[in-house]
């Protein structure tokens, strides 16, 4: 099969996840949509390394992992104590970044 | 013997430096201490003059190389002192009536309770004044002249509790330093041409270099002497310095550094030689202030600014003898000598008399007083007696010589100078009568006014210092004060006489300055015949005012010419409207311009930047969402640029 | 190898502030002798490096020269020449003074106030001040000098910001107002400055390939490393900029008065004598050197510049009514005749010149520690609240006294020597220029004698009728440095000998002669 429809789908998710940011208010749908980005990243990252016969994309996808796996537990934190104080998970609730 | 020169200043020095630093320990010996430096300094001068007179005449030069001063490049400056005959003249001059008039502050100042550092002062100018006529060039001169501006401003400023005191202070620094700027360029000016200013090369070299630059240096050392010997227009400053303690104005202000011009313009002789237009310049300078400064002095009820105007003249005197050239160098120094002597004395006098009165100036608040002052009064009427020439007494020999060198000078200009001079001596005789008549002859004006008057307000705070204001009992001053006197009313007798049978002192002077004789129009006889018939006039009409009359306690009205003579001739009020109120409204409007303008810039772009930034940051609303928006828009921009240029 | 001397100077300072800075909360005194202490070892070791540098050797002498940098070139590269070890002199014999001065300026006070004011800070901070400056003054690596040139804003920024007296005619509130206000300006203007002249610093690595003084200006005189007239042109304004913000020059100057006026003396005398002075240092040392013919190209204007802040910097100091902002302004006269000298491209100039940083240094720390004293006293720097001061204490009066006289170079007292080189300097290349500023010293007659006349004569006001007079430690700073003045006046020669060499490699790499004498010129 053709590697490059790996690389459609992966610009599909991306998109999908894109457009989820853009236009969701609740931060929990928000922060899937993150993740679905960042494996839409991952999926095109492998794609790459198996077009191109090395290791370097497998292991950048590992990397995005791990670090998606540390911002989850980090995020997620920051929503649930969101939540406690404002009690909605509504992101434009969360507009105190301005002068 | 050159060995010596250096501690000539190194005494006085001294006693300046140990009198100022050494406190409050020295209060009860400072003022002897003081003395006997200055005296100290004068037995030295003694010493080498002995020496240089058993020398030949061309052979007299001594001069003493002590290290070198400023070395950069081209520019050398060194400390290097020269003693010839014409700065050995001032040095006698300097110490002999500086001695003198230490010893006599060792009185007048008594009661002053910071008299120590009265003394300290007065060392300060002598070491400074003697550095002005040793140096053996022009920039250590340039710290001698500058020195006897802080020792002048020190103690005219003496009282510094008076204001006015501070104030004449000030003014005579600051006037000096116009005079003073001058000399720097005429410093500059040598370096550029010469490549030194060194005496010795830059006379030399004087024949090789053009007659405008000649000039230039010229008129620029002009304008420091208008600075420092009172001429105008730089004269202001002299009237108000008489604030400063009497012996200050009898040493300082009369008998050695407002001559320190003269002593310059003869110094540069070789250059004044060499460029007519600036020794035309010197006449005119000298003509026009010995008539001002004798014209102040008719109107002036001072008694020590009476003196004063006549001290701007008789320098006139000097200057106008200077400006001749080789005729006239010898006389100039001459007239300057007698004049130390004979102008101390008075001012001595002077100062006798306000020891006697209280501290008051106002001659009309004297009268009378030859009885109870007959030593004051017959020493000040034998300086009175020199100052207008009356025959065989010092004066007339300088004064005289002058006059005739004024007419020697020959053409138009000889007539207008020979003619000014002659004025100048009748006025001489009409205003020192006056003076004389004022203070020792008519009614006892001081009993019916016991209380200091109020037009006068600087007396104040001088009685404060020494006493309360009581009705005053004119008493004779001690011993201490008398001797100074004596001795230069000798001076004043005989100098003129002794320095003039055989041409002495011309024979001493002239290997230094040069000599010519001019070719008068008019005989010596004439002149002399007609300056004693003028002196006469003179004092003839002071008598028909002030003898015969009598004196009012309170000054009339007066004519308009009295009343801008009062005034100093208007050139006070010309300076405060012109360069005061004009200065402080120029540095008012460049506060305002610094604060408004060049701060205003910078002030105005800070807050520009921040009104933009105010602007700006409406963009940053908060929403998470729009950040997204503008992250992916910038993301999509560069891609699409990317693409962009791999396609160009 | 031997000993690194330069190294050495101003290591020591360095690791002083950071001893200083670790002195207990509690143990003030211990820190402010330390600091003393530290100050007084490093004015030992800069005299070491003053007596054993030998003026007819070579140009740059105790060199180090260590790789640091290697992928940019940049090198720890030091090395001093006269003009060097003159600065450096004069910086390492202030710091004792200015600590000594500032003894108590930085004591918490006792009621009151929430501010703390760190004692061990306001030392450190000195300290760190002398070692940025004594480096900047060793550097002939052009990236280094950079680095320190901008690091020594940020103690300073901290100096001046953080601690101020408490004179203020509008109150405590005002005064920290008014401070941070001033701190922040000095910062912006000198970050201003140093930013454009980072860019030139980087146009001159994309030029030379390295940012070595001594090999760019071998370079550049042999012919191997060619410039066009307009990169050299462009090159120098990013320089001569920022070194004409921190000089200051006029229209740059405004924040010299603020600063000043704002900070406690010492601190004002660390700015003007010592810190200020690292820009004209680098004028004579990189503008010209660099860039030999962009500095000719620029002389005219730069000379017209100097100009106005000479006349314009004294008609200001008249119209001022604070004493502090007064000495400012009459500091930025002076810069004015520094620069002139520099510019006026002649031995006696350049020579004047130094000689002037080193003269003006002194004089105004005289002036300025006397006036603080004087300000500690009273709580005021309006003039107008003096009067009559030498009456009740005439010892502050007659040191306040000489210091004035210095400020405007009376002779016999070392600022008549370099102003009087400076003025000659100018005026054998361009007589108009020189006899203008000839007028500078009527005015500075003007301003000082005003501000005597005003502060110390006349009848003596209430307010300081209990004025007490000098303390010995107050005394102990002033009469060392009148000393100094009155030395350096009579015999100026050891600090000329060791600079004049110096000027003379300047003036070869700007290729300009002295004008020979007109007489001369004829024979």
């Amino acid at each position: 099969m053709n590697p490059v429809n790996y690389l459609y789908l992966a610009a599909l998710l991306f998109t999908i996840g894109a457009t989820g940011v853009l236009i969701r208010r609740n931060a929990i749908v928000v922060f899937m949509c993150i993740e679905l980005m960042l494996n839409a990243c991952n999926l095109a990252f492998v794609t790459f390394s198996r077009m191109h016969g090395n290791l370097d994309g497998q292991i950048i996808a590992f990397f995005t992992m791990v670090v998606a796996a540390a911002e989850v537990v980090v995020g997620l934190a920051i929503i649930v104590s969101l939540f406690r104080t404002r009690h909605s998970a509504s992101v434009d609730d969360a507009s105190l970044m301005k002068l | 013997m050159e060995n010596l020169i250096a501690l000539l200043i190194a005494a006085p020095l001294l006693g300046a430096a140990v009198l100022l630093c050494g406190g409050r320990r020295l209060d009860a010996v400072g003022h002897w201490i003081g003395t006997v430096l200055a005296a100290a300094s004068f037995v030295l001068g003694v010493v080498l003059f002995t020496g240089m007179l058993g020398k030949a005449a061309d052979h007299r030069t001594l001069t003493q190389h002590l290290f070198s001063w400023i070395p950069v490049g081209g520019f050398q400056a060194d400390v290097t002192f020269r003693l010839d005959q014409l700065s050995m003249t001032f040095v006698l001059l300097i110490t002999g009536v500086g001695s003198l008039i230490h010893l006599y502050s060792v009185g007048y100042m008594e009661h002053d309770e910071r008299r120590r550092r009265f003394f300290g002062y007065l060392n300060l100018f002598l070491a400074a004044m003697l550095l002005l006529v040793l140096a053996d060039n022009y920039l250590l001169l340039y710290v001698g002249w500058e020195g006897v501006g802080l020792a002048s401003y020190l103690l005219i400023g003496f009282w510094q509790h008076k204001p006015s005191a501070a104030t004449a202070a000030k003014k005579a620094f600051l006037v000096n330093r116009v005079g003073d700027m001058g000399l720097s360029i005429a410093i500059m000016l040598m370096f550029t041409t010469f490549g030194t200013f060194a005496f010795g090369p830059v006379f030399a070299d004087v024949d090789r270099t053009g007659q405008g630059k000649l000039t230039a240096i010229g008129l620029m050392l002009l304008l420091a002497a208008c600075g420092k010997s009172a001429q105008v227009p730089l004269q202001s400053w002299l009237g108000d310095a008489m604030e400063g303690p009497t012996p200050v104005s009898a040493l300082i202000h009369a008998a050695t550094m407002v001559t320190a011009g003269v002593y310059l313009i003869v110094r540069s002789g070789a250059i004044f030689n060499a460029a007519p237009d600036a020794q035309l310049a010197v006449t005119v300078v000298g003509a026009v202030t010995l008539l001002f400064g004798a014209i102040v002095g008719c109107a002036k009820d001072d008694i020590k600014k009476a003196l004063a105007g006549s001290t701007m003249s008789q320098i006139g005197y000097m200057v106008l003898a200077a400006g001749l050239g080789p005729i006239g160098y010898v006389f100039a120094i001459m007239h300057l000598v007698t004049h130390g002597f004979f102008k101390a004395g008075l001012f001595l006098g002077a100062g006798s008399v306000m020891h006697g009165m209280n501290d008051e100036v106002d001659m009309r608040r004297y009268g009378g007083l030859r009885k109870y002052m007959p030593v004051t009064f017959v020493t000040f009427g034998l300086g009175y007696l020199a100052i207008i020439g009356f025959p065989g007494l010092s004066g007339f020999f300088s004064k005289d010589k002058i006059i005739e060198a004024a007419f020697a000078k020959g053409g138009t200009e000889g007539w207008i100078l020979g003619g000014a001079a002659l004025l100048g001596a009748a006025i001489t005789a009409y205003y020192m009568t006056r003076v004389m008549l004022m203070t020792f002859f008519g009614e006892e004006r001081w009993r019916n006014a016991p209380t200091p008057s109020p037009a006068e307000p600087s007396v104040e705070p001088a009685a404060e210092t020494r006493g309360e204001h009581a009705e005053p009992h004119p008493h004779e001053s001690p011993g201490v004060m008398t001797i100074p006197m004596i001795v230069l009313a000798f001076g004043s007798v005989f100098a003129g006489g002794l320095f003039s049978v055989g041409d002495r002192f011309l024979r001493w002077l002239e290997p230094v300055t040069g000599h010519s004789e001019g070719h008068s129009p008019v005989s010596a006889l004439t002149v002399t015949a007609s300056t004693l018939v003028l002196l006469v006039v003179g004092a003839g009409i002071a008598y028909a005012q002030y003898g015969r009359r009598p004196v009012p306690a309170v000054a009339p009205r007066g004519s308009l010419l009295t009343r801008a003579a009062r005034r100093d001739l208007l050139q006070d009020d010309f300076n405060h409207v012109v360069l005061v109120r004009g200065g402080e409204h120029l540095t008012r409007s460049l506060v305002y311009v610094d604060h408004t303008l060049v701060d205003g810039v910078v002030n105005g772009t800070a807050a520009s930047v921040g009104g933009l930034s105010g602007r700006l940051r409406r963009l940053q609303n908060g929403y998470a969402r729009s950040y997204a928006v503008s992250m992916f828009g910038g993301a999509a921009v560069l891609v699409a640029l990317t693409l962009l240029m791999r396609a160009v | 190898m031997s000993f690194p001397l330069l190294t050495a100077t101003a290591v020591l300072p360095a690791v002083g502030a950071i001893a200083t800075a670790a002195v207990p909360a509690a143990q003030r005194t211990a820190a402010k002798w330390l600091a003393l202490v530290v100050s007084l070892a490093t004015l030992a070791l800069a005299a070491v490096v003053a007596f054993r540098f030998a003026p007819g050797g070579a140009r740059y002498q105790f060199t180090e020269s260590h790789a640091w940098i290697k992928d940019f070139g940049v090198r720890y590269e030091l090395g001093v020449d006269g003009i060097a070890v003159a600065l450096i002199a004069l910086t390492a014999l202030l710091i004792p003074f200015v600590i000594l001065a500032g003894w108590h300026d930085a004591d918490p006070m006792e009621t009151g106030s929430r501010r703390w004011r760190p004692t061990q800070g306001f030392f450190a901070l000195i300290l760190a001040v002398e070692a940025m400056v004594i480096l900047s003054f060793e550097a002939t690596d052009v990236f280094l000098f950079y680095i320190f040139f901008e690091a020594m804003l940020i103690p300073m920024y901290f100096l001046i910001g953080g601690f101020g007296d408490h004179a203020h005619e509008h109150g405590e509130q005002a005064a920290s107002t008014q401070r941070s206000y001033a701190a922040v300006k000095f910062l912006l203007y000198n970050l201003v400055g140093g930013l454009i002249m980072l860019a030139a610093v980087i146009g001159l690595y994309v030029q030379a390939g390295n940012f070595s003084l001594p090999e760019i200006v071998q370079a550049r005189a042999n012919g191997s490393l060619h410039m066009a007239t307009g990169t050299e042109r462009w090159l120098f304004l990013g320089f001569f900029f920022a070194f004409a913000v921190k000089a200051p020059l006029w229209p740059l100057h405004t924040w010299l008065p603020n600063a000043m006026g704002e900070a406690t003396a010492p601190v004002a005398v660390l700015i003007t004598a010592v810190v200020d002075k690292v820009g004209t240092f680098a004028m004579l040392r990189f503008c010209l050197q660099l860039f030999p013919e962009a500095s000719k190209w620029a002389t005219p204007v730069i000379l017209v510049l100097a100009l106005i802040s000479i006349i314009y910097g004294a008609l200001l100091a008249v119209g001022q009514r604070d004493i502090k902002r007064l000495v400012a302004y009459a500091s930025i006269s002076h810069f004015g005749f520094i620069i002139l000298g520099i510019f006026a491209m002649t031995t006696q100039g350049q020579s004047g010149a130094t000689l002037y940083m080193v003269n003006h240094g002194i004089s105004t720390a005289a002036l300025m520690l006397v006036a603080g004293f004087l300000i500690s006293r009273r709580g005021s720097r309006l003039i107008a609240d003096y009067g009559g001061v030498q009456k009740v204490a005439p010892v502050l009066a007659g040191t306040f006294l000489i210091g004035g006289l210095a400020t405007l170079s009376l002779p016999g007292l070392a600022p008549f020597v370099s102003e009087f080189l400076v003025l000659v300097g100018t005026f054998t290349r361009h007589p108009a220029i020189g006899i203008i500023a000839t007028f500078g010293i009527v005015l500075a007659a003007l301003y000082t004698l005003v501000l005597y006349q005003r502060t110390m004569t006349g009848p003596v006001k209430t307010e300081v009728a209990a004025m007490p007079d000098l303390r010995v430690r107050e005394l102990l700073v002033i009469a060392p440095l009148i000393a100094l003045l009155i030395f350096l006046g009579v015999y100026p020669k050891p600090v000329a000998d060791i600079v004049n060499p110096a000027v003379r490699h300047t003036m070869s790499d700007v290729h300009q002669t002295d004008p020979k004498p007109e007489v001369e010129a004829a024979k």
